[in-house]
């Protein structure tokens, strides 16, 4: 299969990564020479739409971070663009203050972007995505009506005049170079950001909040970060309308431009920088074609919007996605490496033991676990198993910190770990894997597995941004060990391609390997055995006791009474909540209660 | 002015309290919340006035074509909005496909209505008084609907069935219940609701397609304050909202009096994202 072997040769790497990159990059590239040249070519109106195409990619370009990546859905965006707008305006104007430089006033408009970009989506928090999207939509009211009360400043209903930048920057197609540089460093900024972990760790939020928290990923402060970033550009985005529209009253700033601007997100698809770049063209340049249906355009967005949530929810990157379309090879198999572990993980430094002391969990009148003691020594396999209900993965649950018990705790070494900050057990390095695999379905295998190492980036937010040598060295790094940990698992021929075309045990396999970039010293795994075959579960057993050997303690909830039986060191069988038998497999075997009740003799 | 502030408060917090119940209804019947809510106030005000007003239809045809037209909205909610999207909640694709539907409503009144508000009949031809009609309306409107709702659930097999629904989806449906008709039907039933809002309301918002975001904000934070899914919780909020605004307005100017609500309602909402009366649900992992 040339397939195939295309894709084994990837792991080799060398050459085939820069000609990947290069063919990545070359619709980009186009569209950069497109605008470049555009004055050659087109007349004087066009460049007033291209100006403008720029303009909303400036803003779009971070709400697509926040949309596309994270989604979150800012329906009132908009509300930002009012802001910096009017900011740059007021500031340039003098209405308020001391005229100011065009430059500065901008930079202004960009700073306060951030800060309410925060204020607007703090609520996201902590709230449901409707009451966010209330919430947004709420703001951007109360901007507009801001705006035309308060006239003194902001010139009310009959609203202020625009900035005008200085040459030469002053004429038409200076204007637009400027704009048109902005815009090209949006795209490169936000294309870096989706190449690094911080964009992997915004379509994990989106699509595995879970296992983005098991793997490290702390929620609030990267939100925190997009909001700013987002705030920003379009704080920024706002001066430059401004001065493209030479004008400015409130009723420029309508609902009809947010939804604009998510359709272009959606129309270009989830998780994608070029995609809404299209988008952005191609809704900018529409209307110029429908003329005479100008006073519907708004009803036709919304009609847009409908039938693309609707009909192609994938957008145009999936229609752009030539590669995942071939199909695979059908009868492939996973064949794990163990033998590659040692250069995964290295030898475990002894950390001690993992426990439950004495945990008690109900939930509302269900008694899920009943005073559980549990131990996980290093370098041992422990087996849990019980019948269905009988607190398996609950005892899990409480381990990893996702749900707090109301009486004992997790402890590690004899330290309590606490509950409920799920993302802080990464540092410890205990890792976990679900019942159903929660993986990213729209990334890449590869993608899925680096969000696994999320923590062992040292580039900060910024230095990604901007590509920095921290930035790339951690890149390099979290992708040769995540193609290490799908050697490992047996799946790196598969790690170019979409997680959602797997097999279900193919993302088992997956999911363990992401485990296994956190180097755990303890791997907590929910039923990993389900939905696999009897040779699956063959390997799956010799991984883990490969596992196991390097120092990891593994916690295994299971069903399969072989598999316990053949790799555990120690088991542990519950019923009800409670500690029906504890001891070597040999001793359950033997275990009279457990042989009736759950092994069925 | 303390008692034209309470009276006026009453009446325009009765309107968001009946648009929290449409939202209520809609969300209990498919676990969704829908944009269309402040929209079918907006019908209910805009299709009274062209039946009343412009084609000069008698009161009670009127009114019940007003109703029959929002339940129309209701029901196309439901098939075009709602249901395609149900399959993926989690996505939350609801709020965009509710939210393009209620724009091309909106869109569409703006232009085949009116873009200015338009004058709303009165409904009682008794002279105008201190507890005029304008205000009695709209809270006996909220009454009628909340004393109805009330009945419905506890004393009829359909409410019954509603309430099962609410409950537990997959075992309502596991009992043989048609799931889908009743949704149906719940959809047409918050259309009902938010037209008799917007409709008793008329004389106070007047017939205008603006209307619309409005009530579909301010609907909603008496839901959202309320706890969503409890009607009294939402009745108890939406008339708090309108006093509270309507002092505001008073006492501050109108844009500071939104500016002042909405504020609140962030600040409310950051400290009980579940409601004022509401429980959090535990998540599964």
């Amino acid at each position: 299969m040339t397939d195939a072997s295309s894709a084994q040769s990837t792991s080799r790497r060398a050459g085939l990564f820069g000609s990947a990159a290069l063919s990545h990059a070359l619709p980009f590239l186009i569209l950069l020479a497109i605008g470049l040249a555009l004055p050659l070519f087109a007349g004087g109106y066009w460049g007033v739409i291209a100006q403008r195409a720029c303009v909303y990619w400036v803003l779009v370009s971070g709400l697509n971070l926040l949309v596309g990546f994270a989604g979150q859905l800012a329906i009132g965006w908009v509300a930002l663009l009012t802001l910096g707008a009017y900011t740059t305006s007021v500031l340039a104007a003098g209405n308020a203050t001391p005229a100011l430089h065009p430059y500065l006033a901008l930079a202004i408009a960009g700073v306060f972007g951030a800060i309410f970009g925060v204020i607007v989506g703090l609520p996201a928090l902590r709230l449901r995505t409707f009451y966010f999207a209330i919430t947004t939509l709420g703001f951007a009211t109360i901007v507009t009506q801001i705006a035309l009360a308060w006239q003194s400043v902001t010139g009310g209903g009959v609203g202020v005049p625009g900035p005008v930048f200085p040459p030469p920057f002053d004429s038409q197609w200076g204007f637009y170079y400027f704009c048109f540089a902005l815009a090209a460093i949006c795209t490169w900024m936000t294309a870096n950001i989706a190449a690094s972990r911080f964009g992997r760790a915004l379509t994990a939020i989106r699509d595995a909040e879970v296992a983005a928290e098991a793997s490290g990923i702390f929620k609030p402060r990267l939100l925190v970060t997009v909001f700013i970033f987002s705030g920003a550009v379009a704080g920024i985005a706002g001066g430059l309308f401004a001065s493209l529209q030479s004008y400015i009253t409130p009723d420029a700033f309508t609902i009809e431009l947010s939804v604009l601007f998510f359709i272009a997100i959606l129309i270009g698809g989830r998780g994608s920088i070029l995609g809404p770049l299209l988008g952005t063209i191609l809704l900018t340049v529409l209307p110029e074609f429908a003329a005479p249906l100008v006073a519907w355009s708004t009803f036709l967005y919304a009609v847009l919007l409908l039938v693309i949530v609707l009909a192609i929810p994938g957008g145009i990157a999936d229609l752009l996605d030539f590669k995942n379309r071939r199909p695979l090879q059908s009868n492939r198999a996973i064949i794990p490496r163990p033998d590659l572990l040692a250069r995964l993980l290295g030898q475990n430094a002894d950390r001690g033991t993992l426990r439950l002391e004495r945990v008690a969990l109900s939930f509302g009148g269900v008694r899920a676990i009943d005073g559980l003691d549990l131990e996980i020594r290093p370098g041992q396999v422990h087996g849990l198993i019980g019948p269905n209900g009988s607190g398996k993965t609950t005892a899990l649950n409480v381990l990893s910190g996702y749900y707090a018990p109301q009486r004992g705790a997790a402890q590690l070494n004899g330290v309590t770990l606490p509950a409920l900050v799920r993302h802080t057990r990464a540092r410890h390095r205990i890792a976990r894997t679900f019942q159903t695999p929660r993986l990213v379905g729209e990334a890449s295998v590869l993608d899925n597995v680096m969000i696994g190492g999320t923590i062992d980036g040292r580039g900060s937010f910024a230095e990604s941004l901007l590509s920095l040598p921290r930035h790339r060295r951690d890149e390099a790094m979290l992708r040769e060990t995540a193609m290490l940990a799908l050697g490992v698992v047996g799946l790196e021929s598969l790690a170019a391609v979409r997680a959602d075309r797997l097999q279900h045990s193919e993302l088992r396999f997956v999911e363990i390997a992401r485990a296994l970039m956190l180097r755990p010293a303890f791997l907590l795994l929910d039923e990993p055995a389900a939905g696999l075959s009897a040779e699956e579960i063959r390997r799956l057993g010799a991984l883990l006791s490969a596992v196991a050997q390097t120092g990891t303690g593994v916690l295994l909830v299971e069903h399969h009474a072989d598999l316990i039986f053949d790799i555990c060191h120690h088991v542990t069988v519950l019923n009800l909540g409670k500690k029906l038998a504890e001891g070597t497999p040999a001793d359950i075997r033997s275990h009279r209660e457990v042989v009736n009740a759950y092994l069925g003799g | 002015m303390l008692a034209s502030i309470v009276l006026s408060g009453l009446a325009i917090g009765s309107i968001y309290a009946l648009i929290g119940v449409t939202y209520n209804v809609m969300y209990s019947a498919s676990r969704v919340f829908s944009f269309t809510a402040g929209t079918l106030g907006m019908v209910g005000g805009i299709l009274g006035s062209l039946f009343i007003l412009r084609m000069g239809l008698p009161v009670w045809l009127g009114f019940l074509l007003a109703l029959a037209g929002g339940a129309l909205l209701g029901v196309i909610t439901e098939i075009v909005a709602v249901r395609p999207v149900l399959k993926s909640l989690d996505q939350h694709l609801y709020v965009l496909s509710t939210l393009a539907l209620a724009l091309m409503v909106q869109q569409f009144a703006a232009i085949e209505w009116s873009t200015e508000p338009q004058p709303f009949p009165r409904i009682f031809d008794i002279a105008r008084g201190g507890f005029d009609q304008t205000f009695w309306l709209p809270m006996a409107a909220c009454v009628i609907t909340i004393v109805g709702l009330e009945l419905l659930y506890r004393h009829t097999l359909v409410g019954h069935a509603f309430l099962a629904i609410a409950e537990d989806n997959y075992a309502a449906r596991a009992l043989g219940l048609p799931e889908r008709n009743l949704r149906i039907a719940s959809f047409a039933l918050a259309g009902v609701i938010g037209a008799l809002a917007g409709f008793a309301g008329g004389q106070l918002l007047l017939a205008f397609f603006a209307n619309a975001p409005l009530l579909t904000f301010y609907g909603f934070v008496p839901v959202a304050l309320g706890g969503m899914g409890n009607n009294r919780g939402a009745v108890a909020a939406g008339l708090i909202l309108g006093l509270f605004q309507q002092a505001a307005n008073f006492l501050v100017g109108g844009i500071f009096a939104s500016v002042a609500v909405f504020t609140a309602f962030i600040f409310v909402l950051l400290a009980f994202p579940d409601g004022l009366a509401g429980a959090s649900a535990q998540r599964r992992v």
